[in-house]
């Protein structure tokens, strides 16, 4: 019997095609985010009204991941913005391999910030590479205000994270401040926004962070 | 659900080294699993039992040495494994800490005859 020492990281080829896709990105001036959240936190909703938001000041492309249907790469496609639809058939996450003929297909050139908008799920996604160069995670207040206690492996790996749906904080039994701290404790760095895809509440200062970090990492400029 | 990806993953890095080292047979492959790293040994298992006949490592035995979550309180600096459902610090009770081990996911050794 031989023993055989290997010590390498499973998600190794994952992590391999994600710096080429991030290399393709940088190449093109393009820069990626990771969109990522549980099944209706607005995802969807958030792309299409920060396309709206960003008209004039970003060229913007999306990818959409969905376990199945073109649906939501339909209705992005009627904000006027290039969109790619990726079938995962039943898987539970994006990986850097999906991404890859993705950013084929895109008119990368003319695309300052590309929108992945990852498969709904807060555990699967969490820290695996795509390619992109910021990763946030969306969570909307009628899911309830323990999340990061539920999913920490999320709410630490993002830069980011969004409450959507803050227009219904009245209605519901979310405690913003708790979540806040939180969020906070798991992740000190992380950016917190508070936005409504429904009223528009808080896309200007989400918009202006995604047009600073975009131009802090390209240059771009409209 | 990903562990179908993880494992044909596994199974790849295993076949490649066992080759190279002109093994009959794969007995025992070592998987480090930390437990943030969102990887659950009970499906890997199903999806090796299902993927690794016809391969070298055909009825090896899957060893997951498990890595429990650990944090280093930013406030006091006390190192502690949080449960669960809460990530309080024992010593001073501020919540959360930088993490220091619980992300790993590596294929660490196998053993060949």
């Amino acid at each position: 019997m031989t023993k055989i020492t290997i010590i390498e990281n499973v998600n190794k080829a994952n992590d391999q095609i994600a710096a080429q896709n991030q290399a393709l990105l940088d190449q093109s001036g393009t820069f990626a985010v990771n969109l990522m959240a549980s099944p209706g936190a607005g995802k969807t909703s958030l792309l299409i009204r920060t396309i709206e938001t960003l008209r004039g000041r970003l060229l913007i492309g999306a990818i959409e991941g969905d376990t199945a249907s073109q649906v939501d790469a339909d209705k992005v496609a009627t904000a006027g913005v290039p969109v790619i639809q990726i079938n995962t058939g039943g898987g539970c996450r994006l990986d850097a391999n999906m991404v890859q003929p993705a950013l084929n297909a895109l008119p990368l050139d003319e695309i300052d910030l590309l929108l992945i908008e990852n498969v709904g799920n807060l555990v699967c996604p969490a820290g695996l590479a795509l390619g992109e160069h910021t990763n946030v995670v969306i969570a909307s207040v009628p899911e309830g205000d323990d999340k990061p206690y539920k999913y920490p492996g999320m709410f630490i790996a993002v830069d980011a994270v969004v409450i959507n749906k803050v227009d219904l904080l009245p209605y519901l039994d979310f405690d913003l401040p708790a979540f806040r701290d939180l969020v906070v404790g798991l992740n000190p760095d992380v950016r917190i926004f508070e936005v409504s895809c429904t009223t528009g509440q808080g896309f200007d200062e989400w918009a202006n962070w995604l047009v600073q970090e975009c131009q802090e990492r390209t240059g771009a400029t409209s | 659900m990903h562990e179908l990806a993880i494992t044909e993953e596994i199974l790849r890095i295993t076949v490649e080294h066992a080759e190279k080292a002109q093994a009959d047979r794969v007995t025992d492959i070592h998987l480090v699993i930390g437990d943030l790293s969102s990887v659950v040994d009970d499906s890997v298992q199903f999806y090796f039992d299902f993927s690794s006949p016809g391969t070298v490592a055909e009825g090896a035995e899957l060893h997951f040495r498990r890595v429990q979550a650990r944090l280093r309180c930013r406030q006091c600096e006390q190192e502690f494994e949080p449960k669960s459902q809460d990530w309080h610090c024992p010593n001073c009770q501020s919540l959360g800490g930088d993490v220091i081990q619980g992300r790993e996911f590596y294929l660490e050794s196998i053993e060949v005859v």
